[in-house]
């Protein structure tokens, strides 16, 4: 990557595509130039993926063509693609590397797979070609190091290595940021500025605005599968890109729904469980939504897991509703009136191989049943109740819920406690990967749960999230609560700096 | 077409497929599609349902039970010496073998659940010493009407009338065993579709984490399976006792194999893609249909396990491209 490009330039011209006849795009052009960073924005649905998948090969377009310096095309594989010069790093970076090999052999993957390539390893070398790739992008590293050993960031930037190795001039982040802390996607956007220098055209897509705000040149909003707006970032503020994705503005989109609040219902003290969570105390009251702010790996998934005697505590007394809670197992939580929305939605929220009916019915087996044999209308009234109030969509209630897309499958996992009376709803980070609208309808969700009297834990990295929805604000910083606000005293500012510096207000 | 003949295949693929070998076998051979003949296939396939429905189970919470042969020895020897050895009234005769499975199964989910063995390294251990108990238990010999003792003497009991029955006695003129698994086939079925028992086995094997966190005691339900997973091929022991009048030692060594394969045929029935009741029968059924069709053809012994096999390959071959494209 020593050879400076000249200013290159991507066309993807009336681009059309349909599955089984429904028109996922319609007659899209979209252009990305040399040393630009061009973020792609737009719900789940709108289109942005199969776009995405077009212009690497991984699907084939009905109409239009896909312009560079080289010539016109329409790319039949991925294959295609990358000999133009078009790289994407996909959003499961483990899919792209192989894990028991060396740093070096994964950034060289290709050439050394391709049947062009030379018959004789040299190692020295392909380790010295490979620090100076790791140099490059400023990723000290070594080049001999395995790459199961790696974190999920290094893994990613292995990946933007190897695209450099292999000269692309344009390349494709799909949602690179969504797993990472805020300082490795710092570590990543100093990383992109490089890629831009050297030339190179990124297409970045991303659901978090602030950092599409922050790193990006141009944006481009795509809508029902059709480009709505392509801008440069100077001329348009985040209000209007949200007006864009949704055709509605970001207040109308989140309202508050007012709820009276009541007695205390969830009463934590001297919690401890490891070294993620240090002498937790946290008190919610009925129809408060009380959120746990911080950064990734203060110990809020921890947190939860405990509070559901999913992981077990080392001291500390939680109890719901004036009685203690049993916290020995999931199934204690659940009957002392405790439900858990997991992070990891399709490991753990959900069964992805069965049916929403199942799925929803799964918490309330036992109320429904007589003399253990399972009542049939009660089990498809209690899903068809569920999927009508939450705004699911699915063909029918025996549809897999791995069919679902996320908004979807996160309101199944929420669903399936609506049956069980639980008076405390612990929300772990919820919106994770789900598009906006769906976001709207989860919070208008924990919104009517508070109204209903229930007592509200929304664990959220989303700074944003919190201010909005919660009434009071609770700062997690290495496994301790370290400051509380309450509605309308914080700012995303004052949050950051607690969460990221929690120990001096400790001591 | 093409659109609905493809899924058509894949839902009643294996019926057809078996019905086209009965059809085959029949119009090769004018005794195979008899009443008798077919009464027959059914009570050959007896035992191997009820062991396979053992494995079903298993397989359903996710999990593999290598002991199944093992025990069935087991508990053919156990059930034969309660007669022959120690002159036992009946009811003794049946418990003590299912009470000695149930606890197989208990020593598997004790490794498995408790001390978080892999499932198919506990069972194989499992296997080991079950079948080493059993040899142990009789000395290594067979066990027979009044046979001779190693003491000189001969042994006091015969295997009961009212026993022998359970294995060879008809009802109706239906096999007695044939009438016993049918009854366990569908109270089976019943488990896994209308109880809550049943389905939360089958949502702890679908995602072991996420059903715990929904607030089902996955433990427990897994020991059940194990624990279910013994009795039945307990029972699979007890009837073949029966069956053949005498305690063969080694008895359930080929049962594995033969259920395991049942159960993996019983995949692609309906497409279900996953262990389930229905389909294990018919894969007995298919099973048993191929061993007798090809005995009657004069087919040699040893011949049958290459075309078992390959009926198994087809089986998994139909399921999986199914599933990975349903994935796609």
């Amino acid at each position: 990557m020593t050879t400076i490009h000249k200013v290159s330039e991507l066309n993807m011209r009336n681009i059309s595509k349909a599955f089984a006849g429904v028109a996922a795009l319609k007659n899209v052009d979209f252009n990305v130039k040399g040393g630009e960073i061009h973020a792609l924005l737009g719900a789940n649905g709108a289109g942005k993926s199969t776009l995405m998948k077009i212009l690497s090969g991984a699907y084939e377009t009905d109409e239009g063509m896909i312009e560079l310096e080289s010539g016109s095309f329409a790319f039949r594989s991925p294959a295609d693609s990358k000999n133009a010069g078009i790289h994407c790093v996909y959003q499961e970076v483990d899919t792209s590397l192989v894990s028991h090999l060396s740093v070096s052999e994964n950034i060289f993957l290709d050439q050394l797979a391709s049947s062009k390539g030379k018959a004789w390893l040299k190692w020295g070398k392909l380790h010295e070609e490979a620090k100076a790739v790791l140099d490059q992008i400023g990723l000290t590293l070594s080049p001999r190091a395995l790459v199961r050993d790696l974190t999920l960031s290094e893994k990613q930037l292995v990946l933007i290595a190897r695209l450099l190795a292999e000269k692309a001039k344009f390349v494709i982040l799909d949602e690179p940021t969504a797993p990472l802390s805020l300082e490795e996607a710092d570590k990543l956007f100093e990383i992109m500025q490089g890629l831009k220098k050297a030339g190179i055209g990124v297409i970045f897509i991303s659901h978090r605005l602030p950092e599409v705000f922050r790193i990006c040149d141009r944006i481009t909003v795509m809508r029902d599968g059709e480009r709505v707006l392509t801008e440069l970032k100077g001329n348009i503020d985040m209000s209007g890109v949200v007006k864009a994705m949704l055709g509605r503005s970001f207040e109308e989109e989140f309202p508050k729904l007012p709820a009276h609040i009541g007695d205390p219902v969830l009463s934590v003290q001297g919690l401890d469980a490891g070294r993620r969570v240090r002498g937790v105390d946290l008190e919610v009251r009925r129809g408060e939504i009380v959120a746990v702010v911080g950064l990734v790996g203060a110990g809020k998934t921890e947190l939860s897991r405990v509070l559901f005697g999913a992981d077990p505590a080392d001291r500390g007394t939680v109890t719901i509703a004036g009685k203690p809670a049993n916290l020995s197992s999931p199934s204690g939580a659940v009957q002392s009136g405790i439900a858990l929305i997991p992070e990891e939605r399709r490991k753990e929220g959900i069964l992805v191989r069965e049916s929403v009916l199942h799925n929803l019915s799964l918490p309330i087996l036992g109320s429904i049943s007589r003399l253990g044999f399972l009542s049939g209308k009660a089990e498809r009234e209690h899903a068809n109740g569920q999927i009508a109030g939450l705004g699911i969509k699915a063909s029918s209630v025996s549809q897999l819920t791995a069919f679902l897309s996320g908004g979807n499958q996160q309101k199944v996992a929420i669903g399936k406690w609506l049956g069980t009376e639980a008076d405390v709803y612990l929300f772990d980070e919820p919106t994770k990967g789900v598009d906006i609208g769906a976001k709207s309808d989860i919070f208008r969700i924990i919104g009517k749960l508070a109204q209903q009297g229930k007592g509200i834990v929304y664990l959220t990295c989303e700074f944003a999230e919190a201010l909005g929805l919660a009434d009071r604000i609770l700062v997690m910083c290495d496994g301790a609560i370290v400051k509380s606000f309450n509605r309308g005293e914080a700012t995303q500012e004052d949050l950051l700096l607690y969460a990221s510096a929690g120990r001096e207000e400790l001591a | 077409m093409k659109k609905h003949l493809l899924p058509f295949t894949f839902k009643y693929g294996a019926l057809v497929f078996i019905g086209l070998v009965i059809l085959f076998f029949s119009i090769r051979n004018e005794y195979f599609f008899t009443y008798n003949n077919l009464t027959d296939i059914l009570r050959s396939i007896s035992i191997v349902t009820f062991v396979a429905i053992g494995v079903t189970i298993s397989l359903t919470v996710d999990g593999f039970d290598l002991s199944v042969g093992s025990t069935v020895s087991l508990s053919t020897v156990l059930t034969a010496t309660m007669m022959v050895w120690f002159e036992m009234p009946l009811i003794v005769v049946l418990i003590v073998p299912i009470v000695v499975g149930a606890a197989v199964g208990l020593l598997n989910a004790l490794l498995i659940v408790k001390i978080r063995i892999p499932d198919l390294l506990a069972t194989l251990a499992v296997m080991y010493i079950v079948n080493g108990i059993h040899k142990t238990y009789t000395k290594g010999y067979s066990i027979y009407n009044n046979m001779p003792m190693q003491d000189g003497t001969t042994a006091p009991g015969v295997m009961s009338k009212e026993f022998l029955w359970i294995g060879q006695g008809k009802l109706f003129g239906v096999p007695f065993p044939v009438i016993l698994m049918l009854l366990a086939v569908i109270a089976a079925h019943v488990f896994f579709k209308y109880t809550r028992w049943g389905r939360q086995m089958i949502m702890t094997g679908g995602n072991e984490e996420a059903a715990r966190l929904s607030g089902l005691k996955v433990k427990r339900v897994r020991t059940l399976a194990y624990v279910a997973s013994g009795i039945f091929a307990s029972i699979g022991g007890i009837l073949f006792a029966s069956r053949i009048g005498s305690g063969q030692i080694d008895a359930g060594a080929p049962m594995l194999m033969e259920s395991v394969a049942a159960v993996f045929v019983g995949y692609s029935v309906f497409a279900a893609g996953r262990p389930n009741i229905i389909g294990t029968f018919f894969g007995a059924v298919l099973m048993g249909v191929l061993v007798n069709g090809l005995t009657m053809m004069n087919v040699q012994y040893y011949t049958n396990d290459i075309i078992k096999g390959a009926v198994l390959v087809l089986a998994l071959a139909v399921t999986f491209i199914h599933l990975n494209r349903r994935k796609a």
